[in-house]
């Protein structure tokens, strides 16, 4: 027996109709799973063990994984083969990895994305990241007992292509179809409705466990727009957490810890942290020597002088992206308080004081992105409402162009252009009889190519010889709906085309990710071309069928030239059928269909007579 | 003639109801779709229609509209948990079988 949800009024789904889709916070520290059930938003708990995922993946000898808690558990025991923050590294190489990262693990320089050394071999921040997602994506479908449509899985605003594709195919090695990426403090804003009210200017202050991030959104005619991003990607609650320990420790003892107790005091403090934010007072448990335990009783008061250092240097970021955005806090409409550490109350009254006003506090903050992702999957898994015909859109985050002569960059599709976007611009040849044109996609804001982010390079060959300038040639970008970007170039006379699909400079080379996954990607194009032309096939068959049934049952409402011409149209698509062309066979079938159209007609005049002859119009079955 | 709420799909409406924000309680009832003939409504409700029985159980209101109503007599909704999937049940003496799956049913 099926178990069944609440919906909202006339909106009960059809037996076996309901599209399950689940929003996907894929955080630096922590990541969650929501989805939309009995028609309000939730986060899906795990077996045994609570929302919140640590985003933490331990391999191990035999090549098995452990995932969140139990592997957060390991990291004191086994740190080099326990990867904790691996956010910071997708979509990078070695040269621009993370310090805090190439410190605290061995890393390995492949020339595009960065491996991780592990004892259970070389590692991807990709196959990292797909271990946490398939975890979720495995606490989804047990909860909503069946297979997933899709998800939304969030990114931060300043994810770069690179990055946003890392975190796609992360998705896809899980087995996770992606719906769309969305921007974290985009998901924020939906999950307060922020979208389906007015026009306006928000900003969202997102302090998670490890990181910092300042948006400000612009959301006009229902599309959300980053002005600016800002943030420090180095302080989190975690960093609260170490300045109380240091404090309690120093007032305890001050004696050297080993490490088990060192994490000892690590997680009381975290306690006493959490407790502080709903009493004024607390006693701490302090772990000393090797033996004892030491009561410490720590004020509100104290805590938040301690750690009033921490919440100033967020409001250096939120400063600058104002600064960026040309805005003064007025022009702010409303501040929606994203992670867990955004509970403690100094934090609180700070961004208050900050912005004069109140921020949005009503949704869990460890929750309230996945909950946005969520609402935002529902949508796009086509659970909408009658009438609901929203569409979200983003804006990609940084410009996108190319090199010209001498190392400018020439932009084509500028930042905050809504996508899904195609933008296409000619350009020409520089010398005489020039053969071929080297193709460099870039991507940022900086007038010189080499200030800017460098996305892919590729060849347009055999442009026929021409004077220079003689030649016309289009490059042509696209960004989907997932902000990935493809780029071709065409040479209009001859038509010479050439193009990639994103070829980010990093990562997994389009070999090694087709390996990974299934070999049904392999014949992707083979088979798309049989299923056209087998779904043509199909569809002939099932009108000649029904044509020939009719003729049948009904010949008589038909003139003998009906008939014939009828005939002559199944006689000419059932050979049509035999051959291998689906266009010709859909040309066929639509020919068919126009010559019994007026046979269909009659017959149903016929049947509609036949059923209400001697019926009582209550009689008749609903 | 009755439908009823079990105790634990009682908790577990008030607290839907909570979280959604609106509704005076809940409406059951039957259409004629599925793969064995009939699947079951079971929506918030926010106001009664005007041909609606309203029955009270464990302090909630129920809305079956008549038409329904032959077909759910005697019916509790109950809640139920099968590993991390929950959700709620029909338990309804009127159904004769079922299609595999228990979204649609036959009486």
């Amino acid at each position: 027996m099926a178990l069944l949800q609440l919906s909202e009024p006339g909106e009960s789904p059809d037996p076996h109709q309901q599209r399950l889709a689940v929003g996907i916070d894929l955080g630096t520290t922590n990541s969650l799973v929501a989805t939309i059930r009995h028609a309000v938003p939730e986060c899906l708990a795990g077996d045994g063990c609570g929302i919140i995922l640590p985003s933490v993946v331990r391999y191990q000898k035999d090549g098995s994984t452990i995932v969140g808690q139990a592997a957060l558990a390991a990291q004191t025991i086994d740190p080099r083969n326990t990867i904790a923050s691996v956010k910071r590294l997708m979509g990078r190489g070695l040269a621009d990895a993370d310090a805090g990262m190439r410190g605290r693990y061995d890393l390995v320089d492949t020339g595009d994305m960065v491996r991780i050394n592990t004892v259970a071999g070389q590692r991807t921040p990709v196959e990292v990241s797909s271990e946490i997602l398939r975890v979720l994506r495995e606490r989804a479908e047990a909860s909503l007992g069946d297979e997933l449509v899709g998800a939304v899985i969030t990114v931060p605003a300043y994810f770069d292509d690179a990055q946003r594709q890392a975190t796609k195919d992360a998705a896809r090695l899980a087995g996770l179809n992606v719906l769309r990426l969305l921007n974290e403090p985009t998901a924020a804003a939906i999950a307060y409705g922020l979208d389906e009210g007015a026009e306006g200017i928000y900003a969202v202050y997102d302090l998670g466990g490890g990181t910092f991030d300042f948006s400000i959104l612009r959301l006009s005619r229902g599309v959300f727009e980053v002005m600016a991003t800002s943030g420090d990607s180095s302080l989190g609650g975690d960093d609260f957490d170490e300045a109380l320990a240091a404090w309690l420790h120093k007032k305890a003892s001050g004696v050297d810890l080993d490490c088990s107790k060192s994490r000892a005091l690590l997680v009381e403090a975290r306690r006493v942290k959490e407790a502080l934010t709903l009493s004024a007072e607390c006693v701490a448990r302090v772990p000393v020597a090797a033996d004892g335990i030491k009561d410490v009783t720590i004020t509100l008061g104290e805590f938040h002088e301690l750690t009033q250092a921490l919440v100033e240097r967020t409001l250096q970021p939120v400063r600058k992206a104002l600064r960026d955005a040309a805005l003064k806090v007025a022009d702010i409409q409303a501040v929606v308080l994203v992670g867990g550490a955004t509970r403690m109350p100094h934090v609180r009254s700070a961004v208050a004081k900050m912005f004069g006003r109140e921020p949005y506090t009503d949704i869990d903050p460890d929750k309230v992105v996945a909950i946005g992702a969520a609402i935002q999957a529902n949508v796009l898994a086509g659970n909408r409402r009658p009438g609901e015909d929203w569409l979200l859109l983003d804006v990609i985050p940084l410009s996108l162009g190319l090199e010209m002569m001498g190392g400018l960059t020439e932009k084509i599709i500028p930042r905050n252009s809504t996508i899904p976007v195609s933008k296409a611009q000619d350009f020409t040849t520089y010398k005489d009889g020039q053969s071929a044109m080297a193709i460099h996609v870039v991507q940022g804001e900086r007038e010189l190519v080499q200030d800017c982010r460098s996305l892919a390079r590729f060849e347009l060959r055999g442009i026929p010889p021409m004077p220079a300038g003689g030649a016309r040639i289009r490059v042509t970008f696209q960004v989907d709906a997932d902000g990935l970007l493809s780029v071709s170039a065409r040479e209009q006379t001859t038509g010479v085309e050439s193009h990639v699909t994103v070829k980010p400079s990093y990562g997994l080379s389009d070999d090694e990710i087709t390996g990974m996954l299934k070999a049904g990607f392999e014949h992707a194009a083979e088979d798309m071309q049989a299923r056209a032309l087998r779904e043509q096939q199909v569809e002939a068959e099932r009108l000649i069928e029904a044509a020939r049934q009719a003729l049948i049952e009904d010949a008589g409402l038909l003139s003998s030239n009906e008939q014939a011409g009828i005939e002559a149209a199944i006689k000419r698509l059932g050979e049509l059928n035999l051959g291998n062309d689906h266009l010709a066979i859909k040309a066929g079938i639509d020919a068919l269909s126009a010559s019994t159209g007026e046979l269909a007609a009659r017959r149903m005049d016929k049947a509609i007579r036949q059923a209400l002859t001697g019926n009582r119009i209550d009689a008749l079955p609903l | 003639m009755a439908v009823t709420l079990s105790e634990a799909a009682a908790r577990h409406i008030n607290k839907f109801l909570a979280k959604r924000g609106k509704g005076i309680g809940i409406r059951l009832g039957v259409k004629t779709s599925g793969c064995s003939g009939m699947a079951y409504k079971l929506e918030y409700a926010d106001a009664a229609e005007t041909d609606d029985l309203v029955f009270e159980s464990q302090g909630l209101k129920v809305m079956v509209d008549p038409k329904s109503l032959p077909y759910l007599d005697g019916t509790e909704l109950d809640f139920a948990r099968e590993g991390l999937n929950e959700g709620f049940k029909f338990n309804n003496p009127n159904v004769k079988d079922a299609c595999g799956c228990g979204e649609s049913f036959n009486v």
